[in-house]
């Protein structure tokens, strides 16, 4: 690592140094007073400034202020979230202050990248979402929180297993063989590029309880300001933090809940096997050999590994403001096992921040500390596929058994030997695996604000941020396990593994914004310089169950990436009305070589508030109404490997050594790359209106956009005999992202008792590969991508020109007069006369082309109904469960083995896989019920300050879907062996104190 | 207050500046190393020499999976030897496979296009192995050497002239398979460019003159080291080169088969008695070996070569560990087109008539189906003792590139075919000594006038079935495509037909037509 750390020493030493002056003031007389809010109460850090000077100070935390001012002068008393005042002095010593709140204000100032802007002020494409919109129900994960609930955002989580992670897409994703997942910033710290081993989701350590709000930066006029790595847009977490002033409070919430399963993959009974196997046989179909083989036993195998199961969570939190410092710290456990059984997720977490000020709050300090422990359990999910395949009519276990007495395919020439091609019992896969892990997370940061005291326009920003996490895992199948058999090295599997990831960063910008009244303009400048760095160790050593031999030696994997900023912005606001914002970005990259790391960014946007002119400031209609238009370049450089441009060798490993002579040697390989490489650009045009009507009871905001990547990272073939591979990572095509963002939030009925607030949003996107190769060839296919279960390579999408990422790729299916598909026989695209590449077309995408989310939040008095649903449309899943089971071909093999068959197969009748016929590709369209919860609110109970609450959700209640498959909602497209969807229901208590 | 914005500014500037150089990076992992470093001795070049060889075995630097060499393709299926098989063998009469694997049974169909996955899987093989061996000629030229204070040049001239023969086996591979093709040699550095497309006649007098130009710089005949190339080697490449003349570039050019084919004769070469133990786990000692790919169990893993062929080729009532492995694939059978080549397919007249029959047909119904059509249990993963191998995954068989016999067939076709300084009596013997050994005694020598081409070609299955040759030879004859010849599922139907005569070429794949556009396709793609 390089000495982050000795070089933050001498700058902290050069920014106290500064901080260390104070400033001088003018004489006249001193007034002083207390600012208090309507109730009464003190307030702090109002700002009591004399009108058209910097002279002035700040309320200390019992709302009182001292300031020598000319005794004509006029006070300006301004806080966030309150109306601001003027005084004139007119010789006064005392001046006491009562501040308005400006509700308005309050719930519309946005995080942005380095700072907070009000909202009205925003030029770019945000998107915001605070805890009490947030989803309810069991929420192990932040990202739950959010899913559904911004228009350009989808969240599609990776299937049921506890703590899973999620796949993130905002407006599409930008990229083909970069990174496509948007930036994610909590309380100002960058998570890493990479995962860990042994962490099933980098978002599942932080507990969401803690989260106060969501702001998500879409489009690259609003993004740019994190510029190298938000080409995905940003999601910026911040989390809760004490009042200022705030009185000490205590709060508890926990919640049990259960897990359900939903649902699970259609297979035959063993009835119903049985007289398929006797059937086919008797029409030749299958060999009379298989019926020697058919069991007596009856066996749901898919009941046999997945069971309901329990979670349960509690969180409790102490917050505050003692010695002037407002703190909050919160603990947080929570406990989940999966539905299918031996899956575990446990995690305790602690979180603390701390915000003091010092020298009248010239100097703030913002502290946030997160540590995490988490516990998983992988289950071995080869138990799924397994389980849909094995036949049904034999046992679970055969008393006496080899092999842990799991029963297994016998070898007939030697019984005491698994079948290694046949299906392993789906019971024993599960049992007889152990693979666990404890990561370890620390993410914490130090923000440090400096008002100049001579200038205090000017403040300088220092945010120190690391985001550390080990993790020790071992995966252990045990020695009479029939799937782990090895006469060299001893049966069974100890695989311990090890890895760390550190991550860090250093930011600091200076921050200048001065109101120019006589020309009625606001500016604001903004310069700074980013460096982080990335490092990554990843070992394991695998031995056999027992750990007496070594069967792979260590394997140390590490690497290292930097990244360094320069960059500046300008917002210029003039009359209130019109806002313009520029950005200028600097970017260097470690991944590329000297000569080609530097990028230059550029972004700009304006925003005209027409609600501030005077044609619309009285009307009782439009409560608000802003055009925002923005272009805006961000760079990419986030791709897999982290030195594409150097020319590295590798060695390989012992297994991969080659014979000359008496010894084996390791080889040395030359690793491809592209000295050339350079940034990936991401250009975005966008156009948007916000909205409000009826005095903001109905408000929202419609977008359009158009973004395009150009020079593209992207893994595709290269000219062959040019370098150590046949596809490099390489500068090659473009892709475009077109769509629309519509969101409108209304109180529907408001009567005192009885609320309604309801929301709903839409995006409609769509993805097109412009560009993919050097050379325009028709003739040239594309790259096969979306690798299926069933053969071995087999592809059903493909990357080509002209047509969406990921596109399906199938032979168009033929189908009789009754609509039955024709085994084998698709149409003859180019009438060639054979069926072959020529012939496959391409055929929808999995990505959905419109997707709807929905919230509605009903209160009555203390009870709340509110529920949270989503809807995609025209999202396409090729049913990979059907095409391999679907099908007679592997109900026998011919080495001494029975596999189920999926109902499909009567659908079909298909004797042999057909992979790739258009058959299998599906309309996935659905709505989906994400969350209904039932709460209410019991009041203050015993004292005054004895506040209590319950609710019951049901999550994941239920889905609307033609896809006949078991959940049409899968990332990528390929619905084969997945994890489900539990279906959960919720009871939580909460009390505050 | 001034100056200490001056301060805080230069402060600021310094502090910058330096973290900049934190953007050159370096690789930190133990297994990383630059081109600049790695090479420090002999052993250190040998280390990619062996990355050279084993690239017709290995498939990336794990083992037997992960870090793959080449992608766009599933890692077992990379392997160079696997990809050579799928592309000699399925296309013919020797070879069948039940699976489904993208478009694997295009191959026996005759309809693979130009997007064909392992038709590009085997052209990115062959320019890798180009590549490397390109890379490896230009860090061990004088001056690198020199520079690297290598001293022992006479080892490294060796290191670098059996490259250079196995980049020349890589260019015979590709002229023969795909025609007229890309072509870099060491002068072509490693980057952006596009390199030109050199006819097949043009590829074939490199080839030439690159084995001319090495063969006394290889060590002589069975005087290297183990699975090392020796000058019998290039010689038996030429013999290779000259016999199949006619086809590349329309000369004949037996006369010269006929001058490297006595040279590996002579050079003291001798039939292994035991037609079967050539194909077992304990075969790296067969004098009858010329050059080989060296597997091994433990060391060499990958789920191509030998532990394809042996897994692929068992299924059904065929005892797993009669092969010496944990489970067959149940994939490879052959048709009867081959099987009808034995009179007695027992094994017990022919010694190589090496089939296995319990529950499986002759005929094939369906290519899917393992038990239709005969197994064949020529490669196996258990030693002449009947002990299984090192692993019962990874096979240790070790595949001949280059054996005796087929150096006899050669000079015995060359001498038919009209060439010179051969003789048709010493023809006869050496077809007569492989008979020999195959029937154990004189039983099934033939005559003279039965030493006809149409016998060698024959002949040439019944030797070397499944050893990649087959292809090769049938379009030599002129019946890979034709109706004068066609065996069960030729052109995808069961009783086989005619194909077009495009097929006797690969197609360029159509990813590097996209990439490189001084390429033109073969005609018909």
């Amino acid at each position: 690592m390089k000495q982050l750390y000795q070089k933050l020493m001498c700058f902290a030493i050069v920014v106290i140094g500064l901080m260390s002056f104070t400033s001088i003031q003018a004489q006249s007389i001193t007034v002083s007073g207390t600012v208090t809010d309507f109730n009464g109460q003190p307030l702090p850090a109002v700002n009591v400034i004399e009108k058209g000077t910097n002279n002035g100070a700040v309320t200390d935390v019992n709302g009182n202020y001292s300031v020598t001012v000319p005794s004509d002068a006029i006070l300006v008393f301004s806080s966030i979230g309150f109306v601001k005042e003027e005084v004139p002095v007119n010789g006064r010593t005392t001046i006491e202050m009562t501040l308005a709140e400006d509700i308005q204000a309050l719930s519309e100032v946005v995080v942005i990248g380095y700072g907070t802007q009000e909202k009205d002020d925003v030029t770019g494409s945000v998107g915001a979402i605070e805890e009490e919109d947030f989803n309810k129900g069991a929420m192990v994960s932040p990202q739950d929180l959010i899913v559904g609930r911004l228009p350009g955002v989808q969240v599609t989580t990776n299937g049921g297993a506890p703590g899973s992670g999620s796949t993130i897409r905002i407006r599409g994703g930008s990229s083909l063989s970069a990174s496509n997942d948007p930036l994610i910033v909590v309380d100002g710290v960058p998570l890493g590029e990479t995962g860990i081993a042994g962490m099933r989701n980098p978002l599942s350590t932080i507990n969401p309880n803690d989260i106060e709000s969501f702001t998500v930066l879409k489009d690259a006029s609003a993004a740019a300001i994190y510029g190298s790595r938000a080409a995905n847009g940003v999601i910026m977490i911040t989390t809760k933090s004490g009042g200022k002033n705030a009185p000490l409070s205590l709060s508890y919430n926990g919640n049990v809940s259960i897990y359900t399963v939903p649902n699970t993959a259609d297979v035959l009974s063993s009835d119903e096997y049985r007289e398929l196997i006797n059937n086919q046989v008797a029409f030749g179909n299958v060999p009379t050999d298989a019926l020697d083989l058919l069991g007596n036993e009856n066996t749901d195998w898919q009941d046999e590994i997945y069971d309901t199961a329990i979670g349960t969570e509690h969180n409790l939190s102490f917050s505050g403001s003692k010695f002037n410092t407002p703190f909050r710290v919160s603990v947080n456990y929570s406990n989940q096992d999966g539905i299918l059984r031996t899956s575990n997720f446990e995690r305790g977490t602690v979180g603390v921040n701390l915000d003091p000020s010092f020298f009248d709050d010239h100097l703030k300090l913002d502290v946030n500390f997160k540590g995490s422990q988490v516990e998983n359990r992988f289950a071995n999910q080869g138990a799924i596929g397994a389980a849909v395949t094995f036949d049904p009519t034999q046992p679970v276990r055969v008393s006496d058994g080899q092999w842990g007495g799991y029963f297994y395919w016998e070898q007939p020439s030697n019984p005491s030997r698994p079948i290694t091609i046949a299906p392993t019992n789906p019971v024993a896969l599960l049992e007889q695996t152990n693979n666990s892990a404890t990561v370890n997370r620390i993410t914490t940061n130090a923000n440090i604000t400096y008002k100049f005291h001579f200038l205090p326009e000017l403040k300088a920003n220092l945010n120190l941020g690391l985001d550390q996490s080990s993790t020790d895992g071992t995966e252990f199948v045990s020695a009479d396990a029939s799937y782990a058999i090895d006469d060299e090295f001893g049966n069974g599997t100890t695989n311990h593994y090890e890895g760390e990831t550190k991550d860090e960063i250093l930011e600091f910008y200076l921050n200048y914004t001065k109101d120019i009244e006589s020309i009625d303009s606001k500016l604001e400048l903004l310069g700074g310089y980013s460096y982080q760095s990335f490092y990554n160790e990843n070992s394991n050593t695998v031995y056999d169950a027992s750990e007496s031999n070594i069967k792979d030696s260590l394997r140390i994997d590490k690497s290292e990436a930097f990244l360094i900023s320069f960059y500046g912005r300008l917002n210029y606001t003039l009359k209130d009305r019109y806002v313009f914002t520029a950005t200028y970005r600097r970017d260097g990259s470690s991944r590329f070589s000297e000569d080609n790391r530097w990028g230059n960014f550029l972004s700009g946007a304006f925003a005209w508030k027409i609600d501030q002119e005077d044609f619309l400031v009285d009307n009782e209609t439009i409560s608000q109404l802003k055009l925002r238009l923005g272009y805006g370049e961000i760079g990419q450089q986030n791709v897999l490997s982290r030195y594409p441009a150097l020319a590295r060798v590798t060695t390989s490993g012992p297994r991969a050594r080659y014979q000359l002579g008496n010894q084996f040697y390791r080889t040395t390989r030359f690793e491809g790359y592209d000295a050339n490489l350079k940034w990936e650009e991401t250009a975005t045009w966008n156009a948007g209106i916000d909205f409000g009507f009826l005095e903001d009871r109905i408000t929202g905001s419609l977008d359009f956009y158009y973004k395009e990547s150009t020079d593209l990272l992207n893994s595709i073939p290269i000219p062959q005999g040019t370098n150590f591979t046949n596809e490099l990572l390489t500068n090659i095509g473009s892709l475009e992202n077109r769509g629309l963002e519509l969101a409108v939030n209304a109180v529907v009925v408001n009567t005192g008792d009885f609320r309604w607030d309801a929301g709903v949003n839409f995006t409609y996107n769509e993805n097109e590969i412009t560009n993919l190769t050097a050379v325009d060839n028709p003739d040239y296919l594309g790259v096969f991508v979306g690798g299926i279960g069933g053969g071995v390579g087999n592809t059903v999408q493909i990357h080509s020109t002209g047509y969406p990422r990921n596109s399906f790729f199938v032979y168009e299916q033929v189908y009789n007069n009754s609509g039955t598909p024709i085994e084998g026989l698709y149409v003859d695209q180019n009438g060639d006369g054979i069926i072959n590449d020529l012939d496959r077309i391409r055929l929808e995408d999995p990505a959905a082309d419109a997707y709807f989310g929905f919230s509605s939040m009903f209160n009555y008095k203390q009870l709340t109904f509110s529920f949270n649903a989503r809807m995609n449309i025209g999202n396409h899943v090729y049913n990979n469960v059907a095409s391999q089971y679907g099908q007679l071909a592997n109900v026998y093999n011919s080495t001494g083995y029975l596999n189920n068959v999926s109902p499909y197969f009567y659908d079909t009748g298909f004797l042999q896989p057909q992979y790739l016929s258009s058959f299998y590709l599906e309309d996935a369209s659905f709505f989906r019920m994400d969350n209904m919860t039932l709460s209410y609110d019991f009041g203050n109970l015993l004292s005054d300050k004895l506040g209590l609450y319950a609710n019951f959700t049901v999550q994941n209640a239920f889905v609307i879907t033609k896809y006949s498959g078991l959940d049409p909602e899968v990332d990528g497209g390929i619905d084969n062996n997945f994890y489900p969807r539990p279906r959960t229901f919720l009871i939580g208590i909460g009390v505050n104190l | 207050m001034k100056r200490n914005i001056y301060i805080l500014f230069i402060g600021l500037v310094v502090y910058m500046t330096s973290c900049i150089d934190d953007l050159n990076v370096v690789p930190i992992d133990p297994d990383e190393e630059t081109a600049e470093t790695v090479f420090t001795d002999v052993e250190s070049y040998k280390q990619v020499l062996a990355k050279i060889y084993g690239g017709l075995a290995l498939t990336g630097q794990q083992g037997p999976a992960g870090q793959g060499d080449i992608a766009g393709i599933d890692e077992g299926f990379s392997s160079y030897l696997r990809q050579y098989y799928y592309h000699q063998e399925l296309t013919t009469d020797e070879a069948v496979i039940a699976w489904n694997d993208q478009t694997i049974k295009d191959f026996h169909n005759h309809d693979w296009g130009a997007n064909d996955v392992f038709i590009r899987g085997m052209y990115s093989r062959i320019y890798y192995q180009i590549v490397l061996i390109n890379e490896f000629l230009r860090q061990s030229n004088t001056d690198k050497l020199a520079e690297r204070g290598i001293t022992d040049v006479e080892t490294i001239a060796n290191f670098r002239a059996e490259a250079r023969f196995l980049r020349a086996l890589s260019y015979w591979h590709a002229l023969d398979l795909f025609g007229d093709i890309p072509f870099v040699t060491e002068e072509d550095n490693v980057g952006a460019f596009l390199p030109r497309q050199a006819s097949r006649e043009e590829v074939f007098e490199y080839v030439e003159s690159e084995l001319l130009a090495i063969e006394e710089e290889m060590i002589a005949p069975m005087s290297n080291e183990f699975a090392r190339a020796d000058r019998a080697a290039v010689w038996s490449l030429l013999a290779k080169l000259y016999l199949n003349a006619e086809v590349y570039n329309g000369t004949s050019r037996y006369t010269d088969c006929i001058t490297y084919c006595n040279k590996v004769i002579n050079a003291g070469y001798t039939l292994h008695p035991d037609f079967q133990e050539m194909f077992l786990a304990d075969n790296n000692d067969i004098n009858e070996f010329i050059f080989r790919v060296a597997f091994d169990g433990q060391n060499t893993q990958s789920y191509g070569g030998t532990t394809f062929i042996i897994h692929a080729a068992v299924g059904g009532d065929m005892s797993a560990s009669a092969f010496g492995i944990d489970g067959g694939w149940a994939g490879l059978r052959t048709t009867s087109a081959f099987v009808n080549k034995f009179d007695d397919i027992s094994g017990n007249t022919d010694s190589r008539a090496l089939f296995f029959t319990d529950g499986q047909s002759l005929e094939i119904e369906d290519l899917s189906t393992f038990t239709d059509g005969y197994a064949v249990t020529k490669w196996k993963n258990i030693t002449s003792s009947g002990q299984p191998g090192s692993d019962l995954t990874f096979t240790d068989t070790d595949f001949p590139i280059f054996r005796l016999a087929d150096i006899y067939l050669m000079y015995a076709e060359a001498v038919l075919r009209g060439g010179s300084g051969g003789t048709a009596t010493e023809a006869l013997g050496y077809v007569n000594a492989l008979r020999e050994r195959a029937y154990g005694d004189t039983s099934g020598n033939i005559t003279q006038d039965g030493l006809t081409l149409d016998f060698i070609l024959d002949e040439r299955a019944r030797e070397l079935a499944w050893e990649c040759h087959r292809r090769t030879d049938l379009i030599r004859y002129g019946v890979f495509t034709s109706a004068d010849y066609v065996w069960p599922w030729k052109g995808g139907i069961q009783e086989g037909r005619a194909t077009d005569n495009k097929y006797q070429l690969f197609p360029i794949p159509a990813s590097d037509i996209a990439a490189n556009p001084n390429l033109e396709q073969n005609p018909g793609y």
